[in-house]
């Protein structure tokens, strides 16, 4: 028996440590070092060649130069507030801001209720909540426009119900940006405000309330910070990806409004300013680093805290 | 914490909540029976669109790609993906593991947009490195392996990318249904000499089953409905079926995608609906047959 542990303790970390470098190097290839990429492209000049942009390195004969071209970082922040690039930045954290606020605002009752629900009835409201989510991301997106354009399916209600005589323009503004993003990034914000809420121990809420706390009191001081888990973790999965939305200002937006995922689409495909792309991928990665680590130092300690 | 009765005041937030996640649904499932050519004027019962939708051959091919990229990604995922959901519940803390669990999970948050100009950038600086564009015949091996695989964007490089987003999914996924899942039984098998990979195989994995089946599930989801991350990385042979939706969209050739949206919803809700049952039903039988065997025992 001893042997066979010796053994085993031996194979453990070597074999352990070829597993690991399994899913390991994939990520490292495809999703780590593809940024330094980015960062190095962000340096280089748009060229009309294939790849279209200049190379760092040039090698003259007995001398090696690296170019490092500034310009497109100048060129985001040259014009000052007022510059296309830093409102983009503006209005695409502003709407992900309240895309956060409102899908919290709407998805905190409804995760507290499915969580408080019978377990049969339960599952059956999530479920509910999961099927638009398996439905196709881009025509769900596209059943707003149906419903939002000045003949639509709301203008029409509302004029039927007389309660406006003409139709109100609510397609290709900032609010039916707002819209999509808040419908779409729902989901996100309800499932890991109801995997923490569904751990709640209503004992804890029965004895509140025994010991004479006002439910408002009660959810105040228990459910509120027990569920903060899931107000954390549901505020980045649904802020951070909103930031760069590309799809939905594309297909609901008008042309004022533009957000940082266009311009970043726009630049690298109609444009063909790669260099340019890059810069602006490389600011949004800055912007978003702050989160992304106070996300992930959360992340790991809730991995550790359920141990 | 579940407790009886649902008051008034929640089933009609509920209700109000539901009614926001589904009236879109809906109105695109009534408008795809429309007669009208105009979305949103009704012009009588037809089922028109669904004629045009079955004789559509860049949609069916569009289909065909967007279902084998899918299928591959789902696997490669599945399998990547257990393995880095097995080392972030099991493993511990070891040399870079906080780079692991923080690579790993990544991609779930990182903006789409970045995700597929960098992987994008990384291909197009591999093919030119690689100098892909000259003759084949003077090509080495290693050389035309990776020119076939990166030289030119399309399924291949697809297939990366959602591989890529997919393994964060599956990963999560597995991790947390190992955490719920009784160490004992592995201990047990490794204390009586099993060797660690035989009690993966023959404990872990069929306890991991449903986690795995719905993993594989969510991957391909994810992939079948990806746009962002294929328009960065296909190529001008490669259009896969949110490509064909966005152009539709963009274009206002709509009645024909109303009509598709119905069909997937159909799809999607049969399958949900289904599996959900049999999952439920599996969960009864087997608290039936622990309280069999805990009867059994006593």
């Amino acid at each position: 028996m001893n042997i066979m542990m010796n053994k085993l303790a031996r194979f453990l970390p070597k074999g352990r440590a070829w597993v690991t470098a399994v899913p390991y190097t994939w990520m490292l290839l495809f999703f780590l070092i593809p940024f330094f990429f980015v960062l190095k492209i962000s340096f280089a000049e748009v060229d009309i060649s294939q790849p279209p942009y200049t190379d760092l390195v040039t090698r003259t004969e007995d001398l090696l130069q690296i170019h490092l071209n500034l310009g497109k970082y100048i060129a985001i922040f040259s014009d000052g507030w007022m510059g296309q690039y830093i409102v983009a930045y503006g209005t695409s954290l502003k709407m992900a801001f309240y895309t956060t606020v409102f899908t919290l605002l709407i998805g905190y009752p409804m995760a507290y209720h499915i969580a408080r629900a019978k377990e049969a009835t339960r599952n059956t409201l999530l479920m509910l909540v999961m099927l638009p989510f398996w439905t196709s991301f881009l025509l769900r997106v596209y059943a707003w426009i149906g419903i939002l354009k000045d003949n639509g399916v709301l203008n029409n209600l509302l004029m039927s119900l007389h309660i406006i005589n003409e139709p109100i323009e609510m397609l290709y503004t900032p609010f039916s940006i707002m819209v999509g993003m808040v419908y779409s990034y729902l989901p996100f914000m309800i499932l890991p405000l109801y995997s923490h809420l569904v751990k709640l121990d209503g004992r804890l809420l029965e004895a509140a309330g025994d010991l004479g706390a006002k439910p408002w009191r009660t959810f105040l001081s228990i459910t509120l910070p027990l569920s903060k888990g899931g107000i954390i973790a549901g505020s980045m999965m649904v802020f951070i990806p909103a930031v760069g939305e590309y799809v939905i200002p594309e297909l609901l937006g008008g042309g004022d409004a533009l957000m940082i995922g266009k311009k970043l689409m726009d630049d690298f495909g109609p444009n063909l300013d790669w260099p340019m792309a890059s810069a602006v991928a490389v600011v949004m990665i800055m912007l978003l680093i702050i989160p992304i680590i106070w996300f992930h130092r959360f992340e790991t300690r809730e991995m550790k805290g359920n141990e | 914490m579940s407790n009886g009765k649902m008051s008034f005041g929640a089933r009609s937030y509920l209700a109000i909540g539901f009614f926001f996640l589904y009236a879109p649904i809906v109105s695109l499932i009534v408008f795809s029976f429309n007669q009208s050519r105009l979305v949103t004027v009704w012009g009588g019962f037809s089922t028109h669109w669904y004629g045009e939708l079955f004789n559509d051959d860049a949609l069916k091919s569009a289909v065909a790609l967007s279902f084998k990229i899918a299928f591959l990604s789902a696997i490669a995922a599945v399998l990547i993906g257990t393995i880095a959901g097995l080392v972030l519940a099991r493993f511990g803390r070891f040399k870079g593991s906080s780079l692991f669990a923080g690579l790993i999970t990544a991609p779930m948050v990182m903006p789409e947009v970045i995700v597929g100009l960098s992987m994008l950038l990384l291909f197009v600086a591999l093919s030119s490195t690689m100098n892909c564009g000259i003759d084949v015949a003077e090509m080495t091996g290693i050389q035309s392996l990776a020119c076939s695989a990166f030289g030119e964007r399309g399924m291949t490089t697809i297939w990366i990318g959602h591989t890529t987003l997919c393994i964060a999914y599956v990963a999560i996924l597995i991790q947390s249904r190992l955490r719920e899942m009784d160490k004992s039984l592995e201990e047990a098998a490794m204390d009586l000499g099993c060797h660690p990979f035989k009690v993966f195989f023959v404990i872990t994995i069929p306890v991991i089953a449903p986690a795995l089946v719905s993993g594989f599930l969510l991957s391909f989801t994810l992939s079948l409905d990806d746009y962002v991350l294929t328009a960065f990385l296909s190529g001008p042979g490669s259009t896969t079926l949110p490509q064909w939706i966005f152009s539709s969209i963009k274009l206002g050739l709509t009645p024909k995608v109303n009509a598709l949206a119905t069909i997937v919803v159909a799809i999607v809700t049969i399958f949900v609906v289904l599996s959900n049952r049999m999952m439920l039903k599996a969960q009864k039988s087997r608290e039936a047959a622990m309280q069999a065997a805990a009867a059994g025992g006593h």
